[in-house]
């Protein structure tokens, strides 16, 4: 029988056994604060390298240079652009909600640096709290991003960040279910919530058991982080910056820098949940974590040098019409595959099978789906009569 | 405990940004008084121990209902301007104190079992015992597959009544 704890404790769900032996596991507020300091500092330095790697990668296949003027390469950019905006006046429109305006910001950053309490940073069992419901902790979290976009669209009094917020809210609420469902097949797969010991549960990588998944989660990820393709949301050509026009100074640092703490965190994620996390030979565990994140946001970027924007309807199709029916599918195939496969080596042939289905799902949908959809036929009211 | 103290101060801010819900003239700044409201009363269920119940609580009242509601104000026409008081304004604080004051005595006069916090082992949490009592045979299961089938047939309705002619 454990003993009976203190509902901090139990809250935090600290598990000794993946910490040092001088570590305080009894006291759970020294733990939570060094965690805390851990995870955020962890979080803002990652940040400033996704800035940087992303400026000059996308700077190589534009074949420029990119910023190389501020340190050794360049690497100082972030901090002389934070100096830069930090001094910058701060401007609010007349008839902006001043109050709203302001939290903005602030709404739409913090959830983003918030999903690094259930992410294992640091090896097994070394982060703040090993929830036993991580998963959903971790989707409750991200779906506090839309509120602070609506803010900021709505306070502004401005119609293009008004439009970029209806979009916004469109296109999370859309992807938020896909996302869900992808991440239902990896859970089904590990039998936990909890992100742990979804990284404890890959022997083999989720994204072999689960190619389909792993191709699902990092769309709808993408869309749901308005990472482009899917930056509807600041789409220059048509409403300047978004939701975030009306904004200057260090309350645009702010959205700069939630906008890649949530590239971050969607980065962060996958690679816990598809890519084995902090699992590796030889390196130190946070660093083979640091590596995957950086692959996938490699993928990421890629992407965003080299396709153009999708149009709202296109975005609305992919993510009602292709992405939710394929992530419910997988999510049946995942099931029956855990009930009836016996578990053990043999696994490792679920990699081919799996494989062949996702490349026939996605070919078959790829074929019968459309995404165009959503034509606006224009009838006068005397053709409406007849 | 340290919990003590911050249920205090979480419930002295549900009840102050449920008080500007209804007091608030602006109904978008009501609205986002009303996330507030939510997510605070998600962090009381954290005090409480019930890790499952929080989350959810941030996943469906924050992440869904708030935002629908946010999108329904939107879609009203007289947003922009602070709104008129209401002609239910009486009847609806007579409906309060009636229902209200019922709400209270009655809670008060129950006699509630005492509470016996459950004895969990390190990091177990409420989801998997709740998930064995609702998907389990003997469990809710049934009643879980009527309330399913139940929504599909308020979404195809709703579907039903938007339609094209």
């Amino acid at each position: 029988m454990a003993p009976i704890q203190s509902a901090e404790q139990t809250v935090l769900a600290i598990r000794p056994e993946g910490l040092p032996a001088f570590w305080p596991a009894d006291n759970p507020w020294l733990h939570a604060l060094v965690f805390i300091v851990a995870s955020i500092a962890f979080a803002l330095v990652m940040v400033i390298v996704f800035i940087y790697v992303e400026r000059r990668g996308v700077a190589r296949f534009q074949l420029r240079l990119g910023p190389n003027r501020a340190g050794p390469e360049g690497v100082l950019q972030a901090v002389a652009d934070l100096i830069k905006l930090l001094l910058k006046e701060d401007i609010v429109p007349r008839l902006a909600d001043k109050v709203v305006h302001l939290l903005a910001p602030i709404v739409a950053t913090v959830p983003a640096f918030m999903v690094f309490a259930v992410v294992p940073l640091w090896g097994d069992g070394a982060m703040l709290a090993d929830l036993n419901a991580g998963v959903l902790y971790f989707i409750a979290i991200s779906s506090f991003g839309v509120v602070g976009v609506f803010m900021a669209g709505w306070a502004s009094s401005n119609k293009y960040s008004l439009i970029s917020a209806m979009r916004g809210v469109a296109q999370m609420v859309s992807y938020e279910i896909p996302l869900v469902m992808a991440l239902l097949g990896v859970v089904v797969f590990a039998g936990t919530l909890s992100l742990n010991g979804i990284v404890d549960a890959q022997s083999i990588p989720f994204a072999l058991l689960q190619p389909l998944a792993a191709v699902i989660y990092f769309l709808a990820m993408s869309a749901e982080i308005n990472r482009t393709p899917f930056d509807l949301l600041e789409a220059e050509s048509e409403i300047i910056a978004g939701y975030h026009t009306e904004y200057s100074g260090m309350k645009f640092a702010l959205f700069y820098v939630a906008e890649y703490g949530h590239a971050v965190a969607g980065a962060a994620i996958f690679a816990t949940f598809f890519l084995g996390g902090w699992k590796g030979p030889v390196l130190p565990p946070v660093l083979w974590l640091v590596i995957k994140m950086l692959v996938v946001f490699f993928v990421g970027f890629w992407a965003r040098a080299t396709l153009p924007r999708l149009r709202v309807d296109q975005v609305m199709g992919l993510g009602w019409k292709a992405l939710l029916p394929l992530a419910v599918i997988n999510v049946l195939i995942a099931a029956v595959e855990v009930l009836f496969w016996p578990s053990g080596t043999t696994q490792w042939l679920l990699v081919p099978i799996n494989i062949a289905i996702g490349a026939l799902l996605v070919f078959l949908w790829s074929r019968t789906v459309s995404l165009r959809g959503g034509r606006v036929e224009v009838r006068t009211r005397a053709e409406v009569k007849a | 405990m340290a919990f003590d103290f911050v249920f205090w101060v979480l419930a002295v801010i549900a009840v102050a940004s449920a008080l500007l819900v209804v007091l608030l003239r602006n109904i978008f700044r009501a609205a986002l008084a009303m996330i507030l409201c939510f997510t605070v009363i998600a962090g009381l269920y954290v005090t409480l121990g019930a890790d499952f119940l929080a989350v959810v609580q941030v996943l469906i009242y924050v992440g869904a209902i708030s935002i629908l509601i946010i999108l329904a104000i939107m879609l009203t026409r007289d947003v922009w301007q602070a709104g008129r008081a209401s002609v239910v304004g009486p009847v609806a604080a007579i409906a309060f104190f009636l229902f209200g004051g019922a709400l209270v005595i009655g809670l008060s006069r129950s006699r509630w079992p005492a509470y016996t916090p459950p004895n969990l082992p390190p990091g177990e949490g409420t989801s998997a015992s709740l998930g064995f009592e609702i998907f389990s045979r003997s469990g809710f299961v049934l009643p879980l597959l009527i309330s399913a089938a139940m929504l599909l047939a308020a979404v195809i309705g709703a579907l039903f009544l938007i339609r094209d002619e």
